[in-house]
C-alpha cells in the first residue's frame, strides 16, 4: 500500500468510524417511540403479582393502560437505594416517561428529592404523602389513604365474626402508619365486643414470609381465630389461616381467592381511581393536588367484599360504619383513650379528626392490644 | 520468561472473554425458549447499560459500591479464605460514618469528611478482622462467622435507627438524623457519578500493587498456598492474616460510609441493600484479582442498569437479568479448568 492510499484508506476509516459513532449515539440518545401516547412509568419495589401492596399497585397500573393515549411502562424489584433513581431517569431519558410513580414510601427522601429538580417538566408523584408545600419541588408530590378506615370496618368484621374474642396482628414493623391500622382495627373490633383483645406480633421487616408463617401459626396455637396483618405480602398467612380452619382479614388487595372459606373482608387500597384520575388532570395539561389524601368517602381506599362466614347481623354493623365514613361524621379517635399501658392518650372530650397531624406520630397500642412498640 | 508472561496474560484475557460469550450464546437459547428476540436483547442491555451517557453513569453509579464490598472477598482469599462478610463491613462501615459525622456536624466539611471516611474503613476493618482473628486464634470457619456478624449488623443498625439514633421526624422510615448538605459527597464533574467511584478504582489498584507486587503481598500469598510453610519460614501468619482481613473490611466499610455520604445521607435499613453479598459473586469472577474487580464490577454493573429496560421493552420478569449472572458465574468458574490447556498457546508454553 503506498502513502496515498493509505492515507485516504485511514481518512476513510477514521470518517467511517466517526459516523458509526454519531449515527450510535444519537440512536441510543433517542427515546424509544411510542407515537403521541404520554408514557407513564410505575417502580414497585417489590413483585407486582404479590398479593400485596405492590399487586395493588399494580392493579392500578392496569387501569391507566386501558386509558386512550397512553403508553406504560412498569418496573418492579426496584431497591430504595441509588437504583430507584437510576431507574427513574432511565425511565425519562431512554422511554421518555412524563410521569412517573414510584410507589414505595422510601423512594421520595432523598431520591425523587433528588431527581425531580433535574428533569422539571416530567411529573414524579409518590405513594406516601409526605410532600411539604414550598419544600419540595414543583413537578413532584405525593399522595396516601387513610386505610386505617377501612382496617376499622374490618375490626367490625372481625370482632363480630371471632368466637374466643382474640384477634391477632402480624405487623411489619412499630412505626405510625403500621400502629393507627392495629389501634383501627381493635377499636372497630372493641365497638362490637368491648372484651376483645388483639395479639401483635412485629416481624421487623415488610417481606419476611418465613417468619410471618412462624408468626401466624403461633398466634394460632394460642386461640387466636381471626389474624389481620400489615406486611407486604399477606399472601403466606391468609394461606396458613385458610389451611388451620380460622378466618383472616386481608390486606392491600384482595386476597378472597387465597381463602375462600375463612376469608372476611379487607382493608384494601383504591389505586386505579386514583391513578386514572391523576393521568386524565396530567394528560389534559391541568393543575394536579401535589398532595393528596383521603379515605373511604374520597375513594382511596375501601373493604373488601364479605366472606361467607360474616352473619347478617355483622355486615348490617359494618356497613353502618362505613355509610357513617361515607357521611364524614365518623371519628375513630376520641377521648377518653387509653393506650395498653394504662395511660390517657386522648383525654376526654377531645376528637381528632383523620386528618388531624398528631395522628401521624401515634407511638403507642391502645388498651386491648397485646404486644409492646420497643423494637 | 518473557513468553510465558505473555501466554498467561493472553489466557488471562481470552478465555474470560471466551467465556463471556459462550455465557451470552447460552442466555440467547434461553430467552428463545421464552419466545423472546435475542438479539434484541442484547441490544437493550448495551442500550441500557453501556449505550449513551446516561447509561454509563448508571453503570458507574451501582459498579462503584461493589468493587469496594468485592475488595473484602478478594483480599482473604489471597489467604485462602472465604469472606463473605461483606454486607456487615457494609452497614457497619456506614453507621460509623454517620456517627462520626452527626456528631462533628458544623465543623469544616473536609474535616467531616476525613473524619467520615476514617471511621467507615476503620470500622468495616476492625469488624472483618475480628473474623480473621477467630479463625486463626479460635479456629472457628471465617465463612460461618463472617455470614453470622452480617445479621449481628444489621440488627445492631436497625436497633440504633429505631432506637438512640432515630429522627423523631423520620416516623414512617427510621433514619438517623441527616449529616448535612454541605457534609455529603459531590458528582465528579462532566460524569455525575458521586466520587465514591474514585475510591473503589483507587482502592483497586492500591491493593493490586500491595498484594501482588511486594514482599507483603507475597508473603499473604504464601499463607494461602501453605499455611505450614509458612509458619516454618516464620511468617508472622496470625498478624498477616488479621491484618489483610482488616484491610478488606477497610474497603466494605468504606462502601457504608460512600452510601451515606454521597446517596442517602442517613444511616437508614437501606444501608443493607445486598451490595455485600452482589461483591462476593465480583470477587469470584474477578478470580480474587484486586485489578480484574474493576471491570467485573462495571460488567455487572451494567447488566443491573440495564434490568430496567428488559422489563420496561421486552415484559422480561426482573429475575432475567440474575438467571445471566448465574449462567456467567457457572461459565467463568468451570472455564478455570482451562488454564494451560488452550491448544492455541500450548506450543508457546512448550517452548519456553
Amino acid at each position: 500500500m503506498n502513502a496515498i492510499a493509505k492515507k485516504t484508506f485511514t481518512h476513510t476509516l477514521k470518517k467511517l468510524c466517526t459516523s458509526t459513532f454519531i449515527f450510535s449515539l444519537s440512536f441510543a440518545l433517542l427515546p424509544a417511540a411510542y407515537g403521541d401516547d404520554v408514557v407513564v412509568g410505575f417502580i414497585y419495589v417489590g413483585s407486582k403479582g404479590d398479593y400485596g401492596y405492590n399487586q395493588a399497585h399494580a392493579l392500578g397500573a392496569a387501569a391507566v393502560k386501558a386509558m386512550p393515549g397512553v403508553k406504560v411502562i412498569e418496573e418492579e424489584n426496584v431497591p430504595e437505594t441509588i437504583a430507584v433513581q437510576n431507574t427513574m431517569e432511565s425511565m425519562i431519558n431512554l422511554d421518555g416517561a412524563k410521569l412517573i410513580f414510584p410507589t414505595s414510601f422510601g423512594y421520595f427522601d432523598p431520591h425523587i428529592l433528588t431527581v425531580a429538580p433535574k428533569y422539571p417538566d416530567v411529573t414524579i408523584l409518590h405513594a406516601g404523602g409526605l410532600y411539604q408545600e414550598g419544600k419540595h419541588p414543583l413537578n413532584a408530590g405525593s399522595y396516601f389513604g387513610y386505610i386505617d378506615e377501612a382496617q376499622y370496618i374490618a375490626g367490625i368484621v372481625a370482632g363480630g365474626t371471632s368466637k374466643s374474642g382474640k384477634l391477632g396482628f402480624i405487623a411489619a414493623k412499630p412505626i405510625p402508619q403500621v400502629l393507627r391500622n392495629i389501634n383501627s382495627f381493635t377499636l372497630g373490633a372493641q365497638s362490637v365486643n368491648p372484651k376483645i383483645t388483639t395479639q401483635v406480633i412485629f416481624t421487623g421487616d415488610w417481606a419476611m414470609p418465613v417468619k410471618e408463617a412462624e408468626a401466624a401459626n403461633s398466634l394460632i396455637d394460642q386461640g387466636i381465630d381471626v389474624i389481620t396483618m400489615h406486611v407486604d405480602s399477606p399472601k403466606v398467612i391468609i394461606e396458613i389461616c385458610e389451611r388451620r380452619g380460622i378466618y383472616s382479614s386481608g390486606y392491600h388487595a384482595d386476597q378472597s381467592e387465597l381463602a375462600p372459606k375463612g376469608y372476611l373482608t379487607g382493608a384494601e387500597w383504591n389505586w386505579p381511581k386514583v391513578y386514572t384520575d391523576f393521568v386524565t388532570l396530567l394528560k389534559d395539561g391541568k393543575p394536579f393536588p401535589h398532595l393528596l389524601r383521603g379515605g373511604i368517602k374520597e375513594g382511596l381506599v375501601k373493604v373488601s367484599k364479605y366472606g361467607p362466614a360474616v352473619s347478617a347481623k355483622t355486615a348490617a354493623l359494618a356497613d353502618a360504619a362505613k355509610a357513617k365514613f361515607m357521611a364524614g361524621d365518623m371519628v375513630i379517635y376520641k377521648g377518653e383513650l387509653k393506650d395498653n399501658k394504662g395511660n390517657v392518650v386522648i383525654p376526654a372530650g377531645t376528637a381528632l379528626s383523620q386528618t388531624d397531624i398528631q395522628l401521624e406520630s401515634m407511638d403507642y397500642l391502645v388498651a386491648g392490644v397485646i404486644g409492646n412498640t420497643g423494637s | 520468561m518473557k513468553a510465558l508472561a505473555l501466554v498467561a496474560a493472553m489466557e488471562g484475557l481470552l478465555i474470560p472473554l471466551l467465556a463471556l460469550l459462550l455465557s451470552l450464546g447460552i442466555f440467547g437459547v434461553f430467552l428463545l425458549a421464552v419466545d423472546n428476540d435475542p438479539f434484541g436483547v442484547f441490544y437493550s442491555m448495551y442500550r441500557g447499560g453501556f449505550g449513551s451517557p446516561f447509561s454509563w453513569r448508571n453503570t458507574l453509579e451501582r459498579a462503584a459500591p461493589l468493587m469496594l464490598t468485592a475488595l473484602c472477598t478478594a483480599l482473604p482469599a489471597r489467604l485462602g479464605l472465604i469472606m463473605i462478610g461483606g454486607e456487615g463491613a457494609l452497614v457497619i462501615g456506614g453507621i460509623a460514618a454517620a456517627s462520626v459525622g452527626l456528631s462533628l456536624n458544623g465543623n469544616a466539611p473536609w474535616l467531616v469528611m476525613i473524619a467520615m471516611v476514617i471511621a467507615g474503613a476503620f470500622s468495616g476493618g476492625l469488624w472483618i478482622a475480628s473474623t480473621g482473628w477467630l479463625k486463626h486464634y479460635r479456629g472457628v470457619n471465617e465463612t460461618i462467622t463472617s455470614l453470622l456478624f452480617n445479621y449481628i449488623a444489621i440488627a445492631l443498625l436497625n436497633h440504633l435507627i429505631t432506637g438512640p439514633m432515630r429522627d423523631p421526624q423520620s416516623l414512617n422510615k427510621p433514619a438517623t438524623l441527616p449529616i448535612g448538605s454541605a457534609n455529603m459527597i459531590a458528582d465528579i464533574p462532566e460524569l455525575g457519578v458521586h466520587w465514591g467511584l474514585a475510591f473503589g478504582l483507587v482502592l483497586c489498584l492500591l491493593y493490586y500493587l500491595i498484594f501482588q507486587h511486594t514482599t507483603l503481598g507475597f508473603a499473604v500469598r504464601i499463607i494461602g498456598g501453605n499455611i505450614r510453610t509458612a509458619k516454618i519460614v516464620g511468617l508472622p501468619v496470625g498478624r498477616l492474616t488479621v491484618m489483610t482481613c482488616f484491610f478488606a473490611g477497610a474497603a466494605a466499610g468504606l462502601a457504608g460510609m460512600i452510601e451515606v455520604a454521597a446517596i442517602h445521607g442517613t444511616a437508614n435499613g437501606s444501608l443493607a441493600a445486598g451490595y455485600g453479598y452482589a461483591g462476593i459473586l465480583v470477587a469470584f469472577l474477578a478470580r480474587q484479582n484486586p485489578l480484574t474487580v474493576i471491570p467485573v464490577a462495571i460488567l455487572l454493573g451494567g447488566i443491573s442498569a440495564s434490568a430496567g429496560l428488559l422489563q420496561r421493552s421486552h415484559h422480561l420478569p426482573d429475575a432475567t437479568v440474575f438467571i445471566l449472572q448465574g449462567i456467567i458465574f457457572i461459565v467463568i468458574l468451570l472455564s478455570e479448568t482451562l488454564y494451560g490447556r488452550l491448544k492455541l498457546l500450548c506450543d508457546e508454553r512448550g517452548r519456553t
